[in-house]
């Protein structure tokens, strides 16, 4: 232990750190921490400590703090520390800052000065470690304190303060750009700099300049692009090879900027693909860095303008990276192909096979990023298999941060691709029941949104069938015990709404249904709001239709517990569920008609259904409601008021309510001011309704000018200490009583009559459509707004789609079946569409075939159904071979043995590629090609474009 | 950017942290916990990546090596490539071998700060701006010397190959 100990440790400390490692428990480690926490505390308050004791001290307090305890005690001599002359004090004081304050310290304070000063020193280790402190602890408002010494370290002889004050200068834009706007023409010249170290080092500020304004840097390209030339031809001296590359992290880092420039820019990725292609010609490939060096070109050729030529290379480097054996490897050759697939979606056809492996490897990260892959290239014919392997993947998972990233794309590609409703509905209920309490709240409005209003644009049996499927699921699911709230919200509204809606379910069923959910979920009352608002329709349902309703003894028994519930509103509900179902059938029809959640509910803002009363009033001669803006003089007024109101929200003392009842106890005093009353806007009902009985009687005879009404008001506003027209010395405020008189009535009919609208309202505001959701729906009704990246969304393409998947399923079962026959031996249906039984009964282990086949599925059996041969097993071999045919490049024969022999079953292996062989030959002759461009024919007559060219869908799988 | 530097043992014991932008200390803690519960479940003979982004929030990844009874954690964002920085491990521990000659635990352990000068001459607020491992040590070793001169007191051998004779 004694050579260990090096350095400025003493026993103390090396027992101190020997002990803690031999803890056993984290208490005993806590309790042995607190122990050094203590004598620390005493020692280093203690006068006179030798500088080597406390600079000891000091890196004990640091170790202490890492272990994770309080420190703070000690942070003020870290900060004396700073201001020691000696070099090793002053370092050790300012690693100690770094580590212990954060730039809005209060000691900050006393470090800027120290900062100041060794940011002048000649010695530059001294200024070096002051750069390290301004990087960490400078903030906004301290950055004027140090930027003239920093811009002047940039020209300093040592490179590497230099290189530090390029980077603190860096730090400074990151923290507050508009402080330093003025200097980043530093970090160009700073390119130019002898020493390639600081070079490298003014990539890093440039890379995040260019990556906010790209524009402006265009000129910059051909510098970069002679500087990674230069590098790759080892011009840089030979320190900066890293295992016999030449400065990889630089050219990295020059890629990196370069794939940024040459985004969507012709010209300036013209300039690029000489280097660019030396580049992944140098690269060797054995060694990890230029792996790193060659993925960062991939990246770049994904980036920039294509060239054909670069993206031949590019793939050819993914498929060494997927073939190779490291995992590290595959995950930047399956990232690299993400990246890839967005400008040329052949490529990924080669690759399938290596992606199911990734898909099936017991590596976490590998698996999902293979996920992240899969999400990006899924397309409506494929989405069924990628949407349910997510599913299984997400239910087997843990981490509830990626479970609800899963569950998001799973509703996502669902809404985008879904073939079927019947396909839609189970898949949401999968991910609402296993991430349920994961998803976003509006997913589960939506949900209900697409239910209410349907797939189809005009037809209604669709709309029902997917309306009772679903209600028939939700039944099922049911049963299953603890589902999430989330999910129940989504089953409860869909019962309500539609759960009688078939007549195949009668309605004590259904509430039955709904009262074992709202007991059995009896904490939630979130839930337990939906069932009852779910029990009110379905009894005004009910109700509508004539027959008579008897409310089942438990639903009784629940509505007598939500009477006297803590929650309003539960109890409103409740109190709500209990008028309903006392009103007559017409009334209850009208309040909630059935199946009308998507209604447009029209207001009435004029509030006409009030003329009949009004008209009564007028005739029995009440004063006719002039509005607001048309009362002569009451403009200036409503303005001051409204100015008024400001100000008090403004000053927050001036309270209505304090001066208004005062009015009213002089105003009551001379009754003769009650001849004087006129409709005048009060804003204080209490008030007014005080003085109700007192202005009431005369209110029908007044007609008193205006004017003296205006002046009286003016007087009230005065007292607000406003200065208006004319000072009035009325004191009368009962002007206001019969306005008020007037409006208050206006006003309780207008709630009550609002009242039953709100019930609806708040129904519909249930699944209120926001922004996004707007977009999800354009993505699934049609104005897809993914259209670039997915082109096959919208409704249109998946009716189709899953037109053709029905089509398909014909002859799928008639091939199961004459399949079967030939081969008894073969359990598993979906394993026999390979056609050649024999290879699967010796191989049942063969699983990445099964995914293959898997992904495949969709396109193949469309492509047999069109294909009339005699037995389809023959006719499915082809198809599936066809798959290696169709890729662009010849090298496919040789390829197949590649892929094949990749897998770990060598027999089969061989097996297989006696097969695939004879079978491509068959294929190639085939009617594979004339049967796709049939399809393609037939897909285009159904509206939809193929997102490529070649009309081979077997590009729509994996490409 | 880099956003951690962590080091620690297979036990779960921190070695060396260091976050470049500031987090309280329990957070720190907490941050390097859900690291260390994460690397405890990978098996061997995977990738050396881990998507962090349930523990560090977004846009961020993490990348391991294990060495011995150590872990070299860094997490960094999308700005890095991840083998690089795996090779930038490599570079740090190959640093840290020639400063201590066959490299072991307690070296990290015992000459903690001098393991922070390493760190910050290879990444500096955040950036990696060394990668060399000769000039990192030609720096760390001119700041020990000029350090040894500018300390009278200081008992210190003059040059990097006599840290640990004393």
């Amino acid at each position: 232990m004694g050579s260990q100990g090096g350095f400025y440790q003493s026993k103390e400390f090396l027992d101190l750190v020997k002990s803690i490692g031999e803890a056993r428990s984290k208490a005993e480690e806590d309790r042995i921490v607190l122990g050094e926490i203590d004598t620390l505390k005493r020692r280093i308050s203690e006068p006179d400590i030798p500088k080597r004791k406390m600079k000891e001290y000091i890196i004990r307090l640091v170790y202490v703090e890492m272990l994770g305890h309080d420190a703070s005690f000690g942070y003020i001599h870290a900060v004396k520390m700073t201001h020691d002359d000696s070099l090793l004090v002053k370092r050790t004081g300012y690693l100690a800052v770094t580590l212990f304050l954060n730039e809005d310290h209060d000691l900050i304070i006393l470090i800027v000065n120290t900062i100041q000063k060794d940011l002048k020193s000649d010695n530059y280790l001294v200024v070096c470690a002051a750069l390290n402190a301004v990087c960490k602890l400078i903030n906004e408002e301290t950055i004027p304190a140090v930027l003239p010494q920093v811009v002047e370290l940039l020209a300093h002889p040592k490179e590497a303060v230099r290189k530090k004050a390029i980077m603190a200068l860096h730090r400074f834009y990151q923290k507050s750009p508009s402080s330093v706007s003025h200097l980043v023409s530093n970090f160009r010249k700073r390119l130019c700099d002898n020493d390639p170290g600081v070079m490298g080092a003014t990539l890093c500020p440039l890379f995040d300049l260019i990556t906010i304004d790209v524009n402006s840097y265009k000129d910059l390209v051909i510098s970069f692009v002679s500087i990674l030339k230069q590098v790759a031809e080892r011009r840089l001296p030979k320190a900066y090879d890293y295992h016999q590359m030449p400065a990889p992290f630089i050219q990295i880092k020059l890629l990196k900027i370069l794939a940024l420039l040459g985004s969507g820019d012709k010209q300036a990725s013209e300039n690029m693909y000489t280097v660019v292609g030396d580049i992944f010609r140098k690269c060797d490939s054995s060694s990890n860095i230029g792996n790193a060096v060659l993925y960062e070109c991939i990246c770049c050729v994904s980036s920039i303008y294509p060239n054909p030529k670069l993206l031949e290379s590019a793939a050819d480097a993914i498929s060494r990276f997927l073939k190779s054996d490291s995992h590290n490897l595959k995950y930047m050759g399956i990232d690299a192909l993400g990246r890839l697939i967005k400008i040329s979606p052949e490529i990924a056809e080669q690759h399938q096979l290596a992606v199911i492996d990734c898909l099936e490897d017991p590596d976490d990260t590998l698996k999902r990023k293979t996920f992240e892959l899969l999400y990006k290239m899924t397309k409506s014919t494929n989405v069924e298999v990628i949407v349910d392997r997510m599913i299984d993947y997400m239910i087997s998972i843990n981490d509830n941060h990626f479970k609800t990233e899963i569950a998001s794309r799973c509703v996502e590609l669902a809404e985008q691709f879904a073939p079927s409703n019947q396909w839609f509905i189970q898949t949401m209920n999968k991910v609402f029941e296993h991430a349920g309490d994961l998803v976003n709240i509006k997913v589960a409005h939506n949900l209900m949104r697409l239910i209410a209003e349907g797939f189809g644009e005009d037809d209604d049996t669709a709309d029902s069938q997917l309306r009772s499927s679903a209600v028939d699921s939700y039944l099922h699911i049911l049963g299953e015990p603890k589902l999430p709230s989330v999910f129940l919200q989504v089953i409860c509204w869909v019962l309500g709404e539609y759960g009688t809606a078939d007549g195949k379910y009668s309605a004590s069923f259904i509430t039955g249904k709904l009262c074992d959910v709202a007991e059995a979920y009896s904490n939630d009352e979130t839930v337990k709001a939906y069932a009852v608002t779910a029990l009110m329709k379905i009894y005004a349902f009910e109700i509508a239709a004539g027959s008579k309703v008897d409310m089942l003894p438990e639903c009784q028994s629940l509505m007598e517990e939500f009477l006297a519930s803590h929650s309003t509103d539960l109890q409103q509900r409740a109190y709500e569920l209990q008028a309903v179902i006392g009103l007559d059938a017409h009334a209850v029809e009208s309040i909630m008609p059935s199946d009308a959640s998507c209604e447009d509910i029209e207001v009435d803002k004029a509030l006409s259904f009030l003329n009949g009363y009004i008209q009564d009033s007028i005739e029995k001669g009440a004063q006719p409601y002039i509005p607001e803006s048309e009362r002569s003089g009451m403009l200036n007024i409503s303005k001051f008021r409204n100015q008024d109101h400001h100000e008090a929200s403004s000053h927050g003392l001036r309270f209505e309510a304090y001066e208004l009842p005062k009015q009213t106890v002089q105003s009551r005093i001379p009754p003769a001011s009650l001849a004087s009353t006129e409709l005048v806007p009060v804003p204080e009902p209490m008030y007014a309704r005080e003085s109700y009985p007192t202005t009431t009687v005369s209110s029908a005879s007044s007609d008193a000018g205006s004017t003296e009404l205006k002046l009286r008001l003016d007087g009230v506003q005065k007292k607000w200490g406003r200065q208006t027209h004319s000072p009035a010395t009325s004191t009368s405020s009962t002007t206001s009583q019969k306005t008020v008189n007037g409006i208050t009535q206006v006003d309780g009919s207008n709630t009550s009559n609002s009242r039953t609208r709100e019930t609806y309202e708040s129904r519909k505001q249930q699944v209120e459509i926001t922004p996004e959701k707007q977009k999800l729906a354009a993505s699934l009704f049609g104005g897809s707004s993914k259209t670039e990246k997915k082109p096959a969304t919208g409704h249109k393409i998946s009716k189709s789609s899953s037109y053709m998947v029905e089509k398909s399923h014909v002859p799928k079962s008639s091939m199961e079946i004459a399949s079967e026959k030939k081969a008894p031996i073969q359990q598993p249906p979906d394993l026999l569409d390979f056609g050649e039984p024999t290879i699967q009964s010796n191989a049942p282990s063969i699983d990445p075939f099964k995914e293959l086949e898997g992904l495949l599925e969709p396109t193949t059996e469309v492509a047999s159904a069109k294909n009339h041969s005699s037995t389809a097993a023959a006719t499915k071999s082809p198809d599936i071979m066809g798959l290696y045919t169709d890729t662009p490049a010849g090298i496919h024969n040789k390829d197949d043995s590649d892929i094949l022999s990749g897998l770990s079953n060598p027999p089969v292996t061989h097996m297989l590629d006696g097969t695939t062989r004879t079978q491509v030959a068959q294929s190639s002759k085939g009617p594979n090609l004339k049967d796709s461009l049939q399809k393609d024919a037939l897909v285009r007559q159904m509206g939809v474009t193929p997102s490529s060219p070649n009309p081979i869908l077997f590009k729509d799988l994996l490409g | 950017m880099i956003k951690a530097v962590m080091v620690m043992n297979t036990q779960g014991k921190t070695r060396l942290a260091k976050f470049y932008e500031y987090l309280p200390v329990e957070k720190q803690q907490e941050l390097i916990r859900g690291v260390f519960a994460v690397l405890c479940s990978r098996a061997e003979n995977v990738s050396n990546f881990i998507d962090a982004e349930s523990i560090f929030g977004l846009d961020s990844r993490l990348v391991y090596k294990h060495f011995a009874t150590l872990y070299f954690v860094f997490v960094f964002d999308s700005s890095e490539n991840e083998l690089a920085v795996l090779d930038l491990i490599q570079v740090f521990v190959e640093t840290l071998d020639r400063c201590f000659k066959n490299v072991c635990e307690l070296d990290v352990v015992f000459n903690y700060s001098k393991v922070h000068t390493i760190l910050d001459v290879m990444i500096f607020g955040g950036q990696v701006v060394e990668t060399s491992s000769s000039e990192i040590m030609k720096a760390v070793e001119e700041i020990s010397k000029l350090e040894a001169a500018s300390n009278s007191i200081a008992l210190i051998p003059k040059s990097a190959s006599g840290w640990r004779s004393r």
